[in-house]
């Protein structure tokens, strides 16, 4: 604690306005208590093994599958998330229509409704016998306890993250550009593909990554919709509480280790590629 | 506009909206068609229900905490952040928003490590017979640890956005801290506030993952509303589940439209 506050001590010692030392002094101990010990508890509990080990638990055939279907499922429902963000962003900033308002303060659902309500109702909603469900039953497709389930969990939770990252971008975004390219005689896809694509390029990648990482990590939401067939319909965030039920907890932890790193792994690469675009861009 | 236009207008308003009726509203209508669909004498049973009852306080209960304690910690965290220079500033915000990217799951998780049968904690408890895991206390450290970057993500930027100069002029003319933070500071961030603890309420109100993994799901003791509603549903009462969902449904919308109000006023303060 001592040293951490030493190492962020004032960089000009003399601000006027007081406070530092205690808003830091808060801010320091509890992000300490709540966040950063617990977190380092992982690393802690898994000192104890050995590298093999580690790498036997987390590359069990079971663990191979739920990360390939986690992964999978994200993967496809961020790339709907990001066709269907853009065209609401799209919609809320470009177009005056009745119930625009209305459209635009639904988008935040997701984070309003507890994730657990968002399960069920998404469960029965789409299991043979609901609304949906059932239309799909009489053509031979199941959802509910399916991968296709799944994903349609991961797309309702991470849409807002797709449409709050692009919509700001598109409402600064100068609109003389793409009226010169239309006047230059651009069709109106090319004008969006060369002129106003690259511009909110980064804000959709922020967006992906987002919905990406909440997706996998997810589990209120998506676990109700999964059911829990080994194999075929476990999802990792759902392999972890089970191997805690079954008191593994060196398996649990290693399981853990892996989805952090890899959550840092997906936050990092964005932040790499945001980088690097607007760098183009300033060239 | 030529017809066109027109055309791709509608064609893109009316995918927008289909999607998001199909994806969002429908699930909500279902919560609540599904609740009343025994009529509203096993509605009310359903919500009325003992262990519901004490769900309900539980929840309240956790989320009044966590509300407060992560709201005076945001504050605090941003005053450090966006009114001094010191080095480590951008590590420090980095770590904040640690609890954004990891899964409930491992949230719950890490107290078990700290405060569980296996924990380094645990012998230390356990002679002071203090219970954590698998109790109250563990819910609220859980919930505090993926509410825990929600109000200080929504002040920092806002409060990097205004300039000290008036806090300095007060501190000169010898205001103390927390004078100059009720009379200056607060109302020029009081909307950005009230929004990060919306966020941050609803998420409280609503976690799952998290406090799933400590609860240890004893009914009546241990058993937040989201987790009474997996219970029942579990056990096939899916009228009582849906009830009980509906419950959390209203406060879910009472949410979003503050949170619209509020977003309203943040961006009409920003103009000023």
């Amino acid at each position: 604690m001592g040293k951490l506050m030493g190492k962020l001590r004032l960089a000009r010692g003399n601000n006027v306005i007081p406070g530092f030392g205690l808003s830091i002094g808060i801010t320091l101990a509890m992000l300490n208590f709540i966040v950063l010990i617990p977190l380092l508890s992982i690393l802690l509990n898994l000192s104890g093994m050995s590298l093999g080990e580690f790498w036997k638990t987390i590359t069990d055939r079971q663990l191979l599958a739920a990360y390939k279907l986690s992964f999978s499922c994200a993967l496809v429902a961020s790339v709907i998330n990001v066709f269907f963000g853009i065209l609401l962003a799209w919609i809320l900033t470009r177009y005056e229509f009745t119930g625009r308002r209305i459209l635009d303060g639904f988008i935040e659902l997701p984070f309003a409704l507890p994730t657990a309500v968002a399960g069920v109702s998404l469960t029965t909603l789409y299991s043979d016998k609901g609304w949906i469900g059932g239309l799909f039953d009489k053509i031979g497709v199941k959802i509910s306890y399916t991968a296709t389930g799944i994903t349609i969990a991961m797309i309702f939770i991470g849409i807002p993250f797709v449409v709050r990252s692009i919509q700001p971008v598109l409402e600064k975004l100068d609109r003389q550009y793409e009226e010169a390219a239309m006047i230059l005689g651009a069709s109106r896809s090319r004008t969006f593909f060369k002129v106003v694509f690259p511009e909110i390029f980064p804000a959709a990648l922020t967006g992906f990554g987002l919905a990406f990482a909440r997706a996998v990590g997810e589990y209120g939401s998506v676990v109700f919709i999964a059911g829990n067939i080994p194999y075929r319909t476990q999802i990792v965030p759902l392999l972890i509480v089970s191997k805690l039920e079954q008191f593994n907890y060196a398996a649990a932890t290693s399981v853990a280790l892996v989805m952090i790193v890899f959550a840092f792994v997906v936050l990092f690469s964005i932040n790499i590629i945001q980088a690097r675009v607007s760098k183009r861009a300033g060239e | 506009m030529d017809a066109e236009q027109k055309f791709v207008k509608k064609a893109l308003i009316f995918a927008g909206m289909a999607f998001i009726v199909v994806m969002l509203v429908v699930p909500l209508v279902t919560v609540l068609v599904y609740s009343l669909r025994e009529g509203y004498a096993v509605f009310s049973e359903a919500i009325t229900d003992n262990y519901a009852i004490k769900a309900l306080n539980l929840t309240l209960f956790v989320t009044v905490i966590t509300v407060v304690v992560n709201t005076f910690f945001g504050v605090a965290a941003s005053w450090a952040i966006t009114k001094f220079r010191f080095r480590g500033k951008q590590f420090l915000t980095t770590l904040i928003d640690i609890p954004f990217s990891i899964s409930p799951v491992i949230a719950g998780l890490v107290f078990i490590l700290v405060f569980g049968r296996i924990g380094w904690a645990y012998p230390l408890l356990e002679a002071h017979g203090v219970k954590i895991v698998f109790a109250v206390p563990g819910i609220v450290l859980a919930t505090l640890f993926v509410t825990f970057p929600f109000v200080s993500r929504e002040l920092i930027p806002l409060m990097q956005s205004q300039s000290s100069d008036e806090e300095e002029a007060a501190a000169l003319m010898g205001a103390k801290w927390l004078h100059i933070f009720r009379k200056i500071t607060f109302p020029h961030i009081k909307w950005g506030l009230l929004y990060g603890v919306i966020l941050c309420t609803a998420r409280a109100m609503g976690e799952f993952g998290a406090v799933s993994v400590v609860s240890g799901h004893l009914r009546g003791k241990t058993n937040t509303l989201p987790l009474h509603v997996e219970i029942l549903f579990n056990e096939f009462h899916l009228t009582a589940a849906f009830a009980v969902s509906s419950l959390l449904v209203v406060i879910a919308v009472i949410i979003l439209i503050l949170r619209n109000i509020v977003e309203y006023k943040v961006k009409k303060g920003d103009s000023l």
